[in-house]
């Protein structure tokens, strides 16, 4: 197939204005650590160095609450609901006013396609802002139970594949609800939530309300340590997911978790197949596939896997890889070194159990982290690939005959985070949306995300939703009779 | 159960009971062969109960695991007619019910009408909620795009529940109806040494149309077999409650062991590390429903 050739249409990076080091947020101004270090943050698409900022101390993790703990007792636990969805209406504002702004530093530190970070992360991360403001007033008509309250301060870790986006999710209906914050970005893309700082000083936010700490596994373990945090809130894997659920037992400390997954991406032989290709390419090629609700088991209804197979090979073969501040891009950089060898190694474990492995075989960059879109069929339930969450651009597909098959593969994972179904029967996608053990399920579409909607797993998928009526019962406490 | 005065020699020799666990439908001994004396308020022999083991408690979660899908599956309606034919099957057996109850608790006869009323209540109660429950908790979400989205609650699978050590009915049903009222299915580790009620409570049970495996009541003690359910991988939730008073427990060990596969959990009332009974009469709310609720959320797109 002829391919078009694209001239290349760089984002201009003009936009974005990096300090050569940052220091952390807390109490509404940048401080110097007491007693941290620095590291780089770097471009994964070029390995160029962008920044250096703070791997934060527990003494730090420290100030931070203290400024949180101020800001509630002082402030903003106290303030109507009405003038906290004020500043909240103001973030998401100057979001929209800094979007490109935004769109360009999300692409750079982490790697993402600018066409996704300008079209997806950005404005979703605005309209989590928008929606959450005003809630802030309407709490008790959100049929959360009597007298919904603030839990106080709550403790926020946040993962690399959607830096923006995932603190929007966390910060927005913990503030709608009064509560203050001390977030960690993730080690890898922190550059976001630092400039985020700027935008709650430039909306007056009171000081402390939001506090961004950067640094590794230890500052979030501080945090989730901290005996004066009331909740917890953390996006990651599930190995520290349930790390943190051991830390809190037998505390009063609250936590939502929202964990790994391995969704199915069912495809019934009656399904609208050059849609359904679409479908598959989205749900596991999004974002390189660092999606934690990614459709990376495509199960394929077996008189037409053959079929479809090549439909999917040929398109991938359309995918632009490459430069993620070009317009035109499809898939970006792996965000890092160290998830790159993860992948690698999953695909090598892949190829050794058996399963036939495919690539589209693209030229990759010479500098960065870069991994081709891949496809392993004949892939059975015991794989690895097929039980562990890859986190990259790799696709696991298998074959079924009847429903209850797809539902039983479907569900057979500790996982329970999404699911996606393609068919042209209305009553096949209802019943298999009952019997799908996952949070999300996407019938004839995926990847979809709204500030409305109820997002988060069953199982080892984690707890609590995020989005919706529903995500913000998580920041409040209610009158309980036991 | 016994009466516990000597019989005069004209009087009848009454047929007393043995009391044995509730797994699957079937009311067996314990496997381990073992039983325990369970005494009265004021320290006077009762009965025997059986002394559950871990075998008997990984035995219940197999039955709950298997009753869950059909359960989980039926209507609401239909689970709101059986959770209150227990309260009609209860309410037939009173008498039992509040002289167990007094016998255990060490309760005035009023009192313990008192408390079997509102355990009696509390189905009812319950049985209301079943087909409330999704519109409630769910609903149309308006998502800036063209897509039909809806949230709706679904059960979250096999619930362990520690039954609360000084309410031995009416904290047992407070705990146990709303995990099963929305289609949970329930291994339930009764009041160690008040377990009488639970066992009688089972029978109604079986008698009024759940399905054997919804609930699955196991007597002993709770030290000993509490920490095989919060560490089985095949329970999805556990319900604390009961660690409030029970002998040699730390609830955050329990808690700390169920964090393995990622159990929802309940924390018993109190503060800090401390654990309180709370007091069962207070009219419930929704909480102990949502703690073994999952929300899904699906998305279709919409187009001519």
């Amino acid at each position: 197939m002829a391919k078009f050739e694209y001239a290349p249409a760089p984002e201009s990076r003009a936009v974005v204005d990096l300090a050569p080091s940052y220091g952390l947020f807390i109490n509404g101004e940048f401080t110097e650590s007491q007693g941290g270090s620095a590291f780089k943050t770097v471009n994964p698409a070029t390995e160029e160095v962008l920044s250096e900022v703070t791997d934060a101390s527990a003494a730090d993790v420290d100030r931070a609450v203290a400024a949180a703990r101020r800001a509630y007792n002082g402030v903003w636990g106290r303030m109507s609901g009405a003038d906290r969805g004020k500043y909240l209406f103001r973030i998401a504002r100057i979001l929209q006013e800094r979007a490109r702004e935004f769109a360009v530093l999300e692409t750079l530190d982490n790697g993402k396609p600018i066409k996704e970070s300008r079209d997806v992360d950005v404005p979703l991360a605005a309209a989590h802002f928008f929606y959450h403001a005003g809630w802030a007033d309407k709490l008790e008509y959100a049929g959360l139970g009597t007298n919904p309250r603030a839990h106080g301060v709550v403790g926020q870790v946040i993962p690399w594949n959607f830096p923006l986006l995932m603190l929007a999710w966390k910060i927005a209906p913990a503030l709608a609800t009064g509560n203050t914050v001390v977030l960690k970005p993730a080690e890898t893309t922190p550059l976001t939530a630092l400039l985020f700082a700027d935008v709650v000083q430039q909306a007056d936010l009171p000081p402390g309300v939001v506090n961004i700490v950067t640094g590794a596994g230890a500052t979030g373990q501080a945090i989730v340590d901290h005996p004066d945090i009331d909740k917890l809130a953390f996006t990651g894997s599930t190995g520290v997911g349930k790390m943190i659920a051991r830390s809190i037992a037998g505390t009063r400390k609250k936590a939502t978790l929202e964990l790994g997954g391995k969704a199915a991406n069912i495809i019934f032989e009656d399904a609208a197949i050059d849609q359904a290709v679409e479908g598959i390419v989205n749900g596991i090629f999004f974002n390189q596939g660092h999606v934690c609700c990614a459709g990376s088991r495509l199960l394929v209804q077996e008189n037409i896997a053959e079929d479809l197979e090549r439909r999917l090979k040929r398109r991938l073969q359309t995918l632009r890889v490459g430069d993620p501040l070009d317009k035109n891009t499809d898939v970006g950089a792996i965000n890092s070194k160290a998830q790159l060898s993860r992948i690698t190694e999953l695909t090598a474990a892949g190829e050794a159990e058996g399963a036939e492995r495919w690539d589209n075989g693209c030229e990759l960059p010479a500098k960065g982290f870069w991994f081709r879109p891949t496809v392993f069929t004949g892939v059975s339930q015991g794989h690895r690939i097929a039980q562990e969450e890859i986190f990259g651009p790799v696709l696991s597909v298998l074959t079924f005959r009847t429903p209850q098959e797809a539902v039983a593969k479907a569900n057979n994972t500790p996982y329970g985070l999404s699911a996606g179904v393609w068919t042209e029967k209305g009553s096949r996608i209802l019943w298999m949306a009952d019997q799908l053990r996952a949070g999300v399920v996407w019938a004839n579409t995926f990847n979809k995300f709204d500030p409305t909607s109820p997002f988060g797993g069953y199982k080892e998928s984690g707890y609590g939703r995020e989005g919706g009526r529903h995500g913000l019962s998580a920041y409040v406490t209610t009158e309980s009779n036991g | 159960m016994p009466t516990n005065q000597r019989t005069a020699t004209d009087a009848r020799v009454d047929v007393r009971k043995t009391y044995k666990l509730y797994i699957g439908g079937k009311f067996p001994r314990s496997e381990s062969g073992r039983s325990y004396e369970v005494l009265d308020g004021r320290g006077r022999f009762l009965a025997n109960a059986s002394q559950g083991s871990r075998k008997d408690a990984r035995d219940a979660v197999v039955a709950a695991r298997a009753a869950f899908p059909k359960w989980a599956g039926a209507t609401a309606y239909n689970r709101g007619q059986v959770l209150y034919r227990v309260a009609e099957v209860m309410e037939g057996r009173r008498a039992q019910f509040v002289a167990e109850v007094r016998a255990s608790e060490g309760l005035t006869e009023r009192r313990a009408e008192a408390v079997v009323n509102a355990a009696i209540d509390r189905w009812v109660w319950y049985a209301g909620w079943t087909d409330k429950l999704a519109q409630v908790l769910g609903g149309l979400n308006p998502v800036a795009g063209p897509y039909f989205d809806i949230s709706a609650p679904e059960p979250t699978g096999v619930v362990g529940v520690l039954a609360p050590q000084r309410s031995s009915l009416l904290g047992l049903v407070s705990v146990v109806a709303p995990v099963i009222a929305s289609g949970n299915t329930a291994v339930v580790l009764t009041s160690e040494l008040r377990p009488l009620p639970a066992i009688t409570l089972s029978e109604a049970l079986a008698t009024s149309d759940v399905p054997g495996g919804v609930v699955n009541l196991i007597t002993g003690r709770t030290a000993e077999v509490a920490p095989w359910i919060a560490s089985h991988r095949d329970v999805n939730a556990i319900d604390l409650a009961g660690a409030a008073e029970a002998e040699g427990i730390a609830w955050g060990d329990l808690e700390l062991a169920a964090a393995e596969n990622l159990k929802r959990v309940v924390r018993p009332a109190g503060e800090g590390s401390d654990a309180v009974e709370p007091d069962w009469t207070r009219t419930p709310d929704m909480s102990r429903m949502t703690a073994f609720l999952e929300t899904k959320t699906v998305w279709h797109p919409k187009g001519r």
